[in-house]
C-alpha cells in the first residue's frame, strides 16, 4: 500500500491486496475480520491521556462497539498497547519489556503529544523520552494534548483498516510499505539509548 | 496566633534565627550548625507545637544551596518557612530532621537526588524518582545533559 493512499479512508476500504491464490486470500479475510475486530488493548496508562482513554471505553463514548472489547491486565493476552501519556527514562525499559511480552500479531497507538514526540516536553527536559517511537516501533500516531475520545476511535479504526490490509504472506503489509524515516546521526538528537527504529 | 506574635515566641527560642519579609507565611533563616536543635524546639515546645512538616525544597542559588522547610502546626494551625544554606557546593552536608519529623525522609531523599545535597544522619539516603544511572543533579543550575534539547 502507498503511504499516500492511507489517508484516504474510503480508498483504503477497497484496497486489493497483493497476489495470493483464492483460498489463501478469502482465509485472510476471514482472519483479518476476526483479528480487526477483536482488538485488546493493554491496561497501560502513564498520564492523562490514560483519563482519557478510560472515558473512551465507558459507556458514552463505547471503545467496545468496534470491538476494542476489554483492557487486559497482563501483556500476554493484549494485542494492542494504547501509550497512553509521558513516557520517562526510567518507564522507558518497563515499557519495551511489556511490548516484548506481548504475543503477535501485536500493534502499538501512540496516543498523545507526549507519546507522539515528547509533547510539552520536548525542550529542556532531562527525564522524558522524545516519542515512545524509540523505543517500540508505532503503527498509529494520534495528536492532541490530550486526544478527544473522538480521536482515540478515529485511530482505533486506522488500527483496525490497517490490520485488515494484512495477509499470511507477509504478515504485516502495511508496515514494510511504509517509508522508512532517513536517520542522520548527525543531527537526530533522539537517536539515544534506545535503537529500535 | 499572629505572624508578629509568633515571631516573639520564636525569637524567644532562638535569637539568632534571621526573619524576612513574606506577606503570607512567617519565614526564617538559621545557620545550619543550629537547624537540628532549633527544629527540635519548633516542634517540642507546648507553646509551638509544630507537628508537621508539609513540604521540603531545594534552591539552587547559585553561590550557595538552600533548604526550604514548611511547618505546620495542627493544634494551633500556624505556618512556618524555615531556611537554611550552605555555600560547600562540591559536598553540601545539612543535617537530616527525619527524626523529629519522618515524613522528611522522602522529601530529603528527594531534595538529595534533585540537588544533590547530603543529610547527616539520614536513614536510608539513596534515590527516590530518577533511574538508577543517572549522572549529575538535574534541578542545579549548571546541570548539563546531552540528551537535554535547549530552547
Amino acid at each position: 500500500m502507498k503511504f499516500d493512499e492511507f489517508r484516504d479512508n474510503d480508498s483504503l476500504e477497497l484496497f486489493k491486496k497483493p497476489g495470493g491464490n483464492i483460498l489463501l486470500t478469502t482465509i485472510d479475510d476471514i482472519i483479518d475480520w476476526g483479528r480487526s475486530n477483536s482488538i485488546w488493548p493493554l491496561t497501560f496508562a502513564t498520564s492523562c491521556c490514560g483519563i482519557e482513554m478510560m472515558a473512551t471505553g465507558a459507556s458514552r463514548h463505547d471503545f467496545a462497539r468496534f470491538g476494542i472489547e476489554v483492557y487486559r491486565a497482563s501483556p500476554r493476552q493484549a494485542d494492542v498497547i494504547v501509550v497512553a501519556g509521558t513516557i520517562v527514562r526510567k518507564m522507558a525499559p518497563v515499557l519495551k519489556r511489556l511490548y516484548d511480552q506481548m504475543s503477535e500479531p501485536k500493534y502499538v497507538i501512540a496516543m498523545g503529544a507526549c507519546a507522539v514526540s515528547g509533547g510539552p516536553f520536548y525542550y529542556n527536559s532531562y527525564s522524558v523520552v522524545r516519542g515512545v517511537e524509540e523505543v517500540i516501533p508505532v503503527d498509529v500516531y494520534i495528536p492532541g494534548c490530550p486526544p478527544r475520545p473522538e480521536a482515540l476511535l478515529y485511530g482505533v479504526m486506522q488500527l483496525q483498516r490497517k490490520i485488515k490490509l494484512e495477509t499470511m504472506s507477509d504478515p504485516r503489509t502495511a508496515d514494510t510499505q511504509r517509508p522508512k524515516k532517513e536517520i542522520d546521526p548527525e543531527t537526530d538528537f533522539n537517536n539515544y539509548q534506545f535503537g529500535i527504529r | 496566633m499572629t505572624n508578629d506574635q509568633l515571631k516573639e515566641k520564636i525569637t524567644a527560642i532562638e535569637p539568632e534565627a534571621v526573619f524576612s519579609e513574606n506577606k503570607q507565611y512567617l519565614t526564617l533563616s538559621i545557620p545550619k550548625e543550629k537547624l537540628f536543635a532549633f527544629a527540635e524546639k519548633l516542634k517540642g515546645s507546648e507553646a509551638l507545637k509544630f507537628d508537621f512538616l508539609f513540604n521540603i525544597t531545594g534552591v539552587d542559588r547559585q553561590k550557595s544551596l538552600e533548604v526550604v522547610y514548611h511547618l505546620d502546626s495542627s493544634v494551633y494551625r500556624h505556618v512556618l518557612v524555615v531556611k537554611t544554606e550552605t555555600t560547600d557546593r562540591e559536598n553540601p552536608r545539612i543535617d537530616s530532621v527525619c527524626s523529629i519529623w519522618h515524613t522528611a525522609e522522602f522529601h530529603e531523599r528527594e531534595v538529595f537526588e534533585l540537588f544533590g545535597i547530603k543529610f547527616n544522619n539520614h536513614p536510608d539516603l539513596r534515590r527516590l524518582l530518577l533511574e538508577d544511572d543517572h549522572v549529575g543533579y538535574p534541578f542545579r543550575k549548571d546541570y548539563v545533559d546531552d540528551n537535554i534539547v535547549q530552547r
